[in-house]
């Protein structure tokens, strides 16, 4: 092969990987729609507020389940770390602060995705899932154990939080707050982008796509493991805090495997490794929920395990996967 | 008896009691996941409704408790059949996560529906009077109920051990859990071992949620809330295995009960704390294989 | 000189079954060495052992003169030790670029970055590209791993474990599943390696055993029969006994 076309071939090589990486205008959707809804629905912010911090529990939870194809039934842990550290901060120790708060609640989450994730992650399969979910199960009993530190199930109520950056202050409506979370959603996103589009993120895939040969090209498959847990929860224990921050609230469910199943239910539907399935899984069932439930509750779970089991059988890369499928199907019968 | 052997003596025979509802209600679970790798988060839906059906049968029409058993164990291990056929068939070569999802969606579902039919409050059943109040065993009195749980769980563990271990049946199973493909090409019809081992260990669930109703109350979350116990003693005990299911209901039953005596609002901790342990010294469960 | 690869002694059983027993083998640099055996011989599982995929229960193996027996899987394979598997391991949902590009990625801790975009270095794409032009797979580089044809993928497989700079490739069975029309594909690359590498190459077919040999090492039954050349290997009557007499004795071989 000669100079110029070994040239060209690194050059079409290059332009592919940097191509899929840049932002695509499509990728400004979600944000003006999130923008509008505060323009639209000005009564619904504090809803609103709830839909964005799950939409960053399920994001935080692609990087662990959607990425590096690691199955866990305990990622309300994080969460409830992050919550409780905001609110215990300001319980307790009158830290009202709320920006370093997101700070201290990532930290301490983090932490303890790392030293669960270090020894947890050596195991797989129904292994996992019970470590997993019995290491959550005893952080909330934790925190049921020391009930006059933590609330219990009562939990603490009342918080109040500063204004942030020392001039928005909360008001009625939620609608400071709103803006607040949907500027942080947009930073850890930015995060969560390029640590997906990166080389560690491309290990990731490979080690969801093919562990054996991960092992075998020399990748410290462990490490990395670790690494994306670490992170994951850092995130999740952020999304934690905002939720005690906007509730103004926390009580020990914030640990319950409801919530672990949830956000993996709500990603699941929304469709796995796409980043954009977190987004659009949490929106959709956030809003059903909301709805359905006030009809009737029966019902909404009734619906929620049936759409799971259609889901399954029919759809098992979720509703981005659904539309994948459907923009294959018509770009084929383009093409004949 | 001296203030601390009774309350040993008590911690023990409770946990033997509870012990055997979670051996009754989990060994199902265990060998079908250690037979077909199929993770089943329905199952304590089957155990649900099998108390629902003894609720039925004892209230609505005045049917004995113990009969009320049979009939609803039989129901549910018929009734299990098509799922298993129809359904759960489709997903053995999937993913667990996909797996996980379906029988969860299942399990949502039936909760939906028990909720719809009876109700979100506890239910109880009629009890016959021998199995109310307390029997002497002659160095102390024990609660009837109790005493005949332990006496259910022995018979059963002795039937089920000598089907395993001295029926055709029961080798062959063992066969298929031990190596699936091989017992295939040597023609077990693993199939249809599958089916009946499912429908089986479906009755089984069923017969654990009638018994658990005197014990814990039934409500439709039953079905998700002890399901965690029934995966922690399968995965403690290792897939497939009779022996592990009971060792694991054994310890998991005597901890749980004894923490709960001893320290009130710690109780809870200990049986997560004894899976940690457990898990992550030998992963596969006490009997597990590698 | 230090040896390339040094196996001492080296034994594993699965249970009460002994499937390796008590074997030596020793490459030097740049060694182009067969390893042949009826079926159930027990190569693929020394290559596991010499790999690190799995443990044995006595012996050592040594990689340039260091001891690597406690080391895993990718420690080994970092230090220059790299294999193919006997059927296909690859990323089947990535493009052929990206395979290569996550081999490189993860020898040169480019896998380690978490923050610029996963083409941003050229040298990764750039070294991926020369690899796949010597295997004349350029042409495939932004194709899906799974659209392509078998023997293609096999070449993929083989690319990787070039792609590791390896001191040592340990080869299993290249050519099979390979159909026959395309299987020179394979067998003119693997002539055509870097005289540097020691390589080590479980093969059934004797003409490409031949071809490619310089030396021979015979396993049964876990154990090792016999080194040799190829010529002393073809005129060794216990060789022959253990191919041709089974053969005319039983039909047939498992074990």
């Amino acid at each position: 092969m000669d100079t110029t076309s070994r040239e060209r071939a690194r050059e079409r090589a290059a332009e592919y990987l940097l191509r899929r990486h840049r932002f695509r205008p499509a990728e400004a959707l979600p944000w003006l729609i999130a923008i509008a809804v505060y323009f639209i629905f000005p009564d619904r912010m504090t809803f609103g507020s709830q839909v964005l911090i799950m939409v960053m529990f399920a994001l935080s939870l692609d990087l662990i389940l959607g990425y590096a194809g690691i199955v866990t039934l305990g990622h309300a842990a994080f969460f409830g770390i992050g919550a409780y550290t905001v609110g215990l901060a300001a319980a307790r120790l009158h830290w009202n602060e709320p920006i370093s708060g997101l700070f201290a609640a990532a930290i301490m989450a983090g932490l303890v995705g790392f030293i669960t994730g270090w020894f947890l992650l050596r195991y797989r399969g129904l292994t996992l899932l019970m470590l997993t979910l019995a290491t959550a199960i005893m952080l909330q009993e934790t925190g049921n154990l020391r009930s006059d530190i933590s609330g219990g199930y009562d939990g603490l109520p009342g918080l109040t939080f500063d204004p942030l950056l020392g001039k928005f202050d909360y008001d009625l409506y939620g609608h400071t707050y709103y803006l607040y979370v949907l500027a942080v959603l947009a930073v850890v996103f930015y995060f969560v982008r390029r640590i997906v589009y990166s080389p560690f993120g491309q290990a990731l895939t490979g080690i969801r796509e093919n562990v054996r040969r991960m092992h075998a090209i020399g990748s410290p498959v462990h490490r990395r493991l670790v690494t994306v847990y670490t992170i994951a929860a850092a995130i999740a224990g952020v999304a934690g805090a905002l939720f005690t921050q906007t509730n103004a609230y926390v009580t020990l469910t914030v640990f319950d495997f409801d919530n672990s199943a949830k956000v993996m239910v709500m990603l699941i539907l929304g469709g796995t490794g796409r980043l954009y399935g977190a987004f659009l899984g949490a929106v959709v069932y956030m809003v059903l929920e909301d709805y359905f439930s006030k009809l009737s509750p029966t019902f909404w779970q009734f619906g929620i395990g049936l759409m799971l089991v259609l889901a399954v059988l029919f759809a098992r890369r979720g509703v981005l996967g659904l539309f994948e499928s459907a923009g294959q199907y018509f770009s084929e019968r383009k093409k004949s | 008896m001296p203030h601390f052997a009774n309350i040993a003596v008590s911690i023990l025979f409770d946990g033997l009691a509870y012990a055997m509802f979670l051996f009754i209600t989990s060994v199902g679970l265990s060998v079908t996941m250690g037979l077909m790798g199929f993770v089943n988060l329905a199952h304590g839906a089957f155990a649900m409704a099998g108390g629902y059906i003894v609720v039925s049968l004892t209230r609505s029409l005045g049917i004995d408790f113990v009969p009320a058993l049979a009939i609803s164990s039989v129901t549910i291990g018929v009734a299990s059949i098509p799922f298993e056929r129809f359904l759960y068939r489709r997903l053995y070569r999937s993913t667990d996560l996909e797996q996980v999802l379906l029988t969860i969606g299942l399990a949502f579902m039936a909760i939906a529906t028990a909720t719809y039919f009876y109700g979100p409050i506890p239910k109880s059943v009629p009890l016959p009077e021998w199995l109310q109040g307390d029997v002497n065993l002659g160095f102390r009195y024990f609660p009837s109920y109790r005493a005949f749980l332990i006496v259910l769980g022995a018979a059963l563990i002795a039937i089920l051990w000598y089907a395993f271990e001295r029926t055709n049946i029961g080798a062959k199973i063992r066969a298929a859990v031990d190596n699936r493909r091989m017992a295939e090409s040597v023609g077990i019809n693993v199939d249809l071992l599958f089916t009946l081992t499912f429908a089986v260990g479906s009755g089984l669930a069923a017969l654990g949620g009638g018994l658990a109703i005197q014990l814990f109350g039934l409500s439709p979350s039953f079905a998700v809330i002890y399901l965690v116990l029934f995966l922690i003693v399968v995965a403690v005990g290792g897939l497939g295995s009779l022996k592990g299911t009971l060792l694991a209901a054994l310890v998991l039953g005597v901890f749980d009960t004894g923490g709960k005596y001893l320290l009130a609002d710690a109780g809870g901790f200990f049986i997560y704390a004894v899976t940690v342990a457990v898990l992550l010294i030998k992963p596969a469960g006490f009997y597990g294989r590698e | 000189m230090t040896a390339a690869l040094q196996v001492e002694g080296l034994n594993r059983a699965f249970g009460a079954l002994p499937v390796t027993r008590d074997v030596n083998l020793t490459l030097e640099r740049g060694a182009r060495r067969a390893l042949i055996g009826p079926n159930g011989a027990g190569k693929t599982t020394l290559v596991n052992l010499i790999t690190g995929a799995l443990k044995p229960n006595s012996g050592r193996v040594l990689l340039n003169g260091e001891d690597i027996t406690t080391l895993s899987q990718a420690a080994r394979a970092r230090r220059g030790l790299a294999r193919t598997f006997q059927i296909n391991q690859l990323f089947r949902g990535l493009t052929v670029l990206e395979n290569l590009c996550m081999t490189i990625g993860e020898r040169d801790g480019n896998c380690n970055n978490m923050w610029r975009s996963a083409g941003a270095k050229r040298s990764v794409i750039d070294e991926a590209i020369d690899h796949l032009e010597s295997l004349q797979l350029v042409d495939d580089a932004l194709k899906l791993v799974r659209e392509l044809p078998y023997g293609r993928q096999r070449l993929v497989e083989i690319a990787i474990a070039l792609a590791q700079k390896p001191r040592v490739l340990l080869l299993d069975e290249p050519a099979a599943g390979v159909p026959s029309s395309e299987s020179h594909l394979i067998l003119d690359v693997v002539a055509a390696l870097d005289p540097d590498i020691a390589v080590l190459i479980i093969e059934h077919d004797m003409d490409v055993v031949f071809r490619f040999a310089r030396e021979i090492t015979v396993l049964v039954q876990g154990a090792v029969l016999t080194h040799g050349t190829p010529a002393e290997i073809m005129n060794n009557a216990q060789v022959r006994d253990v191919y041709l007499g089974q053969d005319s004795h039983r039909g047939g071989q498992h074990g």
